[in-house]
């Protein structure tokens, strides 16, 4: 099967969804980023990997922290980052996305980081560019987020050692959120046994049964005996008319609170790829509790995007 | 050809170290071999400080032709470089290489006082101005010939000889 992340010999060209990846290639990005955690962890915290490459942030659609992180890992590697929110640039005069994608290019680009509003767009960039430069979905429309995931993987098998004994539940709005879609093909790749999906139907896609998950619509008996919790954002800004009641009743049904996670197993952790609604999705004494990994998360995150800037570049 | 025992070779090199090194000496080994005679000299020689780990793949300077080696180990160095007696340990001397980018690591963590480098068996055919300060052996091999040490499941150490496998 022709898989457009891949390159001729197999290795990963760009990284633009976790669906379809082999597990091999989603280990070995979780195994380097255990190095580059000692990186981070140094008073001297770059490694000269990238040095003298242009990596672009191109950011279709607005986010700060997705973005800082990417350029943080960019930095991080020696590489020079370059910061384009196009949302308020060229594209408001009337560029394509393509012919800014191939400005760029002829100002030798070496890795392009996507945020784009519209599902597929890092794909239809990815099919773009010449066969050297690499790109990275940062995260497009409903579709995916696979940075995202990869550093979910990478906190989870750092608390949990081993994906092949874990019940793992994914809680709030699953219809509108790619870091959900990426979490559920990469836990089921990794050979998570029992993936759960716990949302009123209103936020739920059809037939997502289809990706391996089981659906739960009451929160406390999806919860039950699960190790990991992870929390999503209810996207307020993606919402379409009148999906829930108020913020106030889908805390009352879906908010994480102590009693709630009480019902998971005494170890379960906690995580969220944020911003946090706190009060919304999840109460303050859960996030800022002890089961809580948000912020290793975001720690975490760093390393995770360090790893994946490095095997493309070298690939 | 007979390669020598690379036991012998590590008690060789052992007693070639033990006069220099003090209670402030701090042994850094580079991944694989050099971290297995690493653990091995760090008991031998009782050294107080903790064992440093090095892998070199974020500094290699064959990235941009062979891209990330494909099992990155996490370098550990539980001390502080800064003003530290370091003795560099690695299985095979070879092209220098792999010398360059561990010392342009260890000063990522601080700067040393000194660094000097220990070495099984020196197989010469430089190609950047290192030399060790204590070898086990000089053993010239042609070019086509890989010199790799290993480690036993009873954690015994032997040198092995392979032909190269072309970059094709």
């Amino acid at each position: 099967m022709n898989n457009p992340q891949l390159n001729k010999n197999g290795k990963l060209q760009h990284l633009l969804t976790t669906e379809g990846l082999p597990a091999p290639i989603l280990l070995k990005i979780l195994d380097t980023a255990e190095s580059f955690v000692g990186v981070t962890q140094r008073d001297i915290k770059k490694v000269p990997l990238l040095r003298g490459k242009a990596i672009f942030n191109l950011f279709f659609e607005p986010s700060t922290r997705t973005r800082t992180t990417f350029e943080i890992a960019a930095k991080r590697l020696s590489a020079d980052v370059v910061n384009l929110n196009i949302a308020a640039s060229s594209q408001s005069k009337g560029e394509t996305m393509l012919d800014t994608v191939n400005n760029l290019s002829a100002m030798n680009a070496d890795m392009f980081i996507v945020r784009h509003s519209q599902s597929g767009a890092a794909h239809l960039i990815a099919r773009h560019v010449r066969p050297e430069i690499h790109v990275i979905n940062a995260g497009d429309g409903r579709h995916a987020h696979p940075t995202q995931a990869l550093l979910d993987m990478f906190t989870i098998r750092r608390y949990k050692k081993d994906f092949h004994n874990l019940r793992v539940a994914i809680v709030g709005d699953i219809l509108h959120s790619r870091v959900a879609r990426s979490q559920i093909h990469a836990l089921t790749t990794l050979g998570v046994p029992e993936v759960r999906v716990i949302s009123p139907k209103t936020l739920l896609p059809a037939k997502v049964e289809r990706l391996g998950v089981h659906v739960y619509h009451d929160m406390e008996q999806g919860l039950k005996d699960v190790d990991v919790v992870l929390m999503l954002r209810l996207q307020n800004e993606r919402m379409l008319g009148a999906r829930l009641p108020s913020a106030e009743e889908y805390f009352k049904h879906y908010g994480l609170t102590q009693e709630k996670l009480a019902l998971a197993k005494h170890d379960a952790i906690v995580m969220h790829p944020g911003p946090m609604n706190r009060g919304i999705e999840i109460d303050s004494a859960v996030a800022d509790g002890k089961q809580s990994v948000i912020l290793p998360q975001v720690t975490f995150g760093i390393a995770v995007r360090m790893a994946v800037m490095a095997i493309l570049a070298g690939n | 050809m007979n390669l020598p025992d690379a036991e012998q070779l590590l008690a060789e090199l052992t007693d070639k170290i033990r006069s220099d090194v003090t209670k402030d000496t701090v042994l850094v080994g580079i991944y694989t071999g050099g971290v297995w005679l690493a653990e091995r000299l760090h008991k031998d020689l009782e050294c107080t400080l903790p064992l440093g780990t090095l892998d070199v793949s974020f500094y290699r300077d064959d990235f941009h032709e062979i891209g990330l080696h494909p099992q990155v180990k996490p370098s550990n160095i539980p001390f502080e470089v800064e003003g530290r007696h370091i003795i560099l340990i690695d299985d095979v001397l070879y092209t220098g290489r792999t010398i360059r980018a561990a010392i342009n690591e260890l000063f990522d963590y601080g700067r040393p006082a000194s660094i000097r480098l220990a070495a099984l068996v020196d197989r010469g055919a430089r190609e950047m101005p290192i030399a060790a300060n204590y070898v086990g052996a000089d053993i010239v091999l042609p070019e086509d010939k890989m010199l790799a040490l290993e480690q036993k499941d009873n954690r015994k150490l032997s040198l092995n000889l392979y032909n190269k496998i072309s970059s094709e």
